[in-house]
C-alpha cells in the first residue's frame, strides 16, 4: 500500500521534471558540448576545436565591450531603480488611501510587452522625425537621438528599461516593508526616533532579506539583459551598445558561428552562477547570525 | 499637535505627492503620447507630437487593424499563452503538490534544480534547441514554442504553487484519506477548490509573461502567418515610410487589451509578484 502512494508522486513531478529537462536541462548540456566545436548549425561535420572558441573569444574586442557594458547596465540598475523603488516605497507606505491609485500607475509600464515599450520609445520619444527629441529640435534645442550615439546607446536602452522595471521594485519593498513588526514601530516612534531613523533602524533591517535578494536578482539579470538592447539598438552603432544576450545571440544566427555563441552563452551563465553562489554564502552566514 | 507641526507636516505631504505625481507622469507620458498621436495624422505628428487632435481620425484605427492583420495575430497570440498556461498550470500543480509536502525523496534535489534552472540565461540552451526544432520542423509551430515558454516559466510556477498548497491544512488530506480517497481524488475534489486563487494567480502572472515574451517567441515562430500580435507590431515598425498615426493606432490596439486585462486582474498579479520575492 504504502509503495504504491510513493509510485503515485513519482509520476505526478514527472511532467515538470520531463519539460524542465528536455528544454533546459538537455540543451544546455549540449550547449557545453557544442562550445567545443566549430559547428556552424547546418553542416554535419563538427570538429573538436578545444577550447578556442573561448581563446577566440577571449581576443575579441567586442565581447570585453559586451562585458563592460553588462557591467555598466547591473551597476545602473543597482542604484537608480533600487533608490527610487525604496523611496517610492516609503512614500507609498504611510499613504492608505491613495497606495493603491499611485500602485497602479507606476506599475502599467511593467506590464507591457519589451516589444510594445521598446517601440513606444523609439517612436514617440527618441526618434528626431516625430518623437519628444524631434519637437526640442524643432525648439531649436540642439539634441540628436540618443540611440544613434556610440557613447550614449547603451544608457538610452537601459533608460527604457529602467522606465519599465523600477516599479517591480517598489510593489516588493513595499509588501516587505508592511511586514515590519509594529510593536517595534511603535516603541521606536514612542523614542522619538524620526523619519530617516525609523528607516535606517527598524524597517530596513526588517525587509534585509528581501534587499539582498533583489540585489542578487538585478545582478543576474543584468547579465541576461537582451530585449531592450536588441529591440532598441540591436547592439550598435558599431557594437557599442552590445552586451553579452545580444552578441551570443547574433554571433549564432548572423554570423552562424554556433560553437563560439555557445562560448558566449558559458560565459552569461557564468556571471550569474558566481551571483547565486555570492547570495547562498551570504544568506547562509546571515542564518548563523 | 501643534500649529507648527501641523504646518511642516503638510508641508512634507506636499513635497512627497509632488514627487510621486511627477513620477506618474514620466510612467504615462510615453504612453499618453501614443494615445494622442493615434488619432492624428502623419503631417500632424511630424509637425507637433505633443498637440492634441483638432479631428478624431478613427481611420487610423481600422488601418491598422487591417495593415498589421492583427485579427491573425491575435488568435496566435491567445493560442500560444493557452498552450503555455495549459501545460503550466497543469505541471505545476502537480509538482508544487509533490513538493509542498516533501512526499518524495529528492525534494530538496529537486527544488535547487527548479532554483539553479529558473536564473539560466535563455542563451545557454537556445542555440541547440533551435536547431533541434529546426531537424523536428517545428519553428514556426506555436503549441511547440509555448512548451519552451512553459518550460522555462515553470520553476516560478512550481515554487509558488508549493506556497499554495502548504496553507492546506494536512488534516484536510488525511480526513480525505481516511474516507477512502485516492490521490487523484485527494488532488481534484480537496485541494483543487482551495488552491484554485494559486492556480489563477499563476495563470495570470504566467499568462501576461508570455503575452509579452520577446526573445524565445521571435526566435521560433518564423513565418509571417505564426506571428504573435507583438511580432505583427514589430515588423510593421521596421518597414519605412510606415504611416505614424496608423503605427500609434496599432500601439494602442496592442496596448489597451494589456492594461485592461491588468487592471481587472491586478490583485492577483501583484500577489503573483511579490510571493515569489518576498520571504514572508
Amino acid at each position: 500500500m504504502k509503495k504504491n502512494r510513493m509510485n503515485w508522486n513519482y509520476l505526478l513531478i514527472a511532467p515538470s521534471l520531463l519539460i524542465s529537462f528536455s528544454v533546459i536541462l538537455i540543451p544546455g548540456i549540449l550547449t557545453i558540448v557544442t562550445s567545443l566545436t566549430d559547428w556552424n548549425g547546418i553542416s554535419p561535420k563538427i570538429n573538436f576545436i578545444g577550447i578556442r572558441n573561448f581563446l577566440e573569444l577571449f581576443s575579441d574586442k567586442v565581447f570585453f565591450i559586451a562585458i563592460r557594458n553588462n557591467v555598466t547596465w547591473a551597476l545602473l540598475f543597482l542604484t537608480i531603480p533600487v533608490c527610487i523603488g525604496m523611496l517610492v516605497a516609503m512614500f507609498l507606505l504611510g499613504r492608505k488611501k491613495t497606495r493603491s491609485i499611485y500602485q497602479i500607475a507606476f506599475i502599467i509600464p511593467y506590464v507591457l510587452s519589451p516589444i510594445a515599450n521598446a517601440m513606444i520609445w523609439e517612436n514617440m520619444i527618441f526618434s528626431p522625425l516625430f518623437g519628444l527629441v524631434g519637437y526640442l529640435r524643432n525648439l531649436g534645442i540642439d539634441i540628436s537621438s540618443p540611440l544613434a550615439s556610440m557613447q550614449s546607446a547603451i544608457y538610452a536602452c537601459a533608460g527604457v528599461d529602467i522606465w519599465h522595471y523600477w516599479s517591480y521594485l517598489t510593489i516588493i519593498y513595499l509588501a516587505a516593508l508592511r511586514q515590519t513588526p509594529t510593536e517595534q514601530l511603535e516603541s521606536a516612534r514612542l523614542d522619538g526616533c524620526n523619519g530617516w531613523q525609523l528607516f535606517r533602524y527598524i524597517y530596513f533591517p526588517s525587509i534585509r532579506a528581501t534587499v539582498n535578494l533583489m540585489f542578487v536578482m538585478i545582478v543576474i539579470g543584468s547579465f541576461l539583459s537582451f530585449d531592450y538592447v536588441k529591440l532598441l539598438t540591436g547592439g550598435g552603432p558599431a557594437h557599442s551598445s552590445e552586451v553579452l544576450g545580444t552578441y551570443a545571440y547574433s554571433l549564432a544566427f548572423d554570423s552562424m558561428k554556433v560553437g563560439k555563441a555557445a562560448a558566449a552563452g558559458l560565459v552569461m551563465s557564468f556571471f550569474g552562477l558566481i551571483a547565486s553562489i555570492f547570495y547562498a554564502r551570504l544568506s547562509r552566514k546571515e542564518t548563523m547570525e | 499637535m501643534t500649529a507648527q507641526s501641523k504646518k511642516k507636516k503638510i508641508g512634507t505631504n506636499i513635497i512627497i505627492h509632488g514627487v510621486l505625481m511627477i513620477l506618474v507622469i514620466i510612467c504615462m507620458l510615453p504612453i499618453a503620447l501614443v494615445v494622442i498621436n493615434s488619432f492624428k495624422e502623419h503631417t500632424q505628428i511630424v509637425g507637433n507630437p505633443l498637440s492634441l487632435p483638432d479631428v478624431l481620425h478613427l481611420e487610423n484605427y481600422i488601418q491598422g487593424w487591417t495593415n498589421g492583420k492583427f485579427a491573425r495575430g491575435f488568435i496566435n497570440s491567445i493560442k500560444l499563452v493557452g498552450s503555455t498556461i495549459l501545460i503550466v498550470l497543469t505541471c505545476s500543480c502537480l509538482a508544487g503538490y509533490v513538493l509542498a509536502g516533501k512526499r518524495i525523496k529528492g525534494c530538496g534535489g529537486i527544488s535547487l534544480y527548479f532554483m539553479m534552472s529558473m536564473t539560466v540565461p535563455i542563451q545557454l540552451f537556445l542555440f541547440p534547441l533551435y536547431f533541434v526544432y529546426a531537424n523536428l520542423k517545428l519553428i514556426g509551430n506555436i503549441p511547440a514554442t509555448g512548451l519552451i515558454l512553459a518550460a522555462v516559466y515553470m520553476p516560478l510556477s512550481v515554487f509558488l504553487m508549493r506556497t499554495f498548497f502548504l496553507a492546506v491544512p494536512r488534516e484536510l488530506e488525511e480526513a480525505a484519506r481516511m474516507d477512502g480517497a485516492n490521490t487523484a481524488h485527494v488532488i481534484w475534489h480537496v485541494m483543487a477548490p482551495i488552491v484554485s486563487p494559486g492556480l489563477i494567480t499563476v495563470g495570470v502572472l504566467i499568462g501576461l509573461q508570455s503575452w509579452n515574451e520577446y526573445l524565445i517567441s521571435s526566435t521560433f515562430l518564423q513565418g509571417e502567418k505564426n506571428f504573435t500580435a507583438l511580432l505583427t507590431f514589430l515588423t510593421m515598425n521596421g518597414s519605412y515610410g510606415a504611416n505614424m498615426g496608423t503605427l500609434m493606432a496599432s500601439a494602442v490596439i496592442l496596448i489597451g487589451p494589456v492594461i485592461v486585462f491588468f487592471l481587472c486582474m491586478q490583485k492577483y498579479f501583484v500577489d503573483g509578484m511579490v510571493s515569489g520575492a518576498v520571504k514572508g
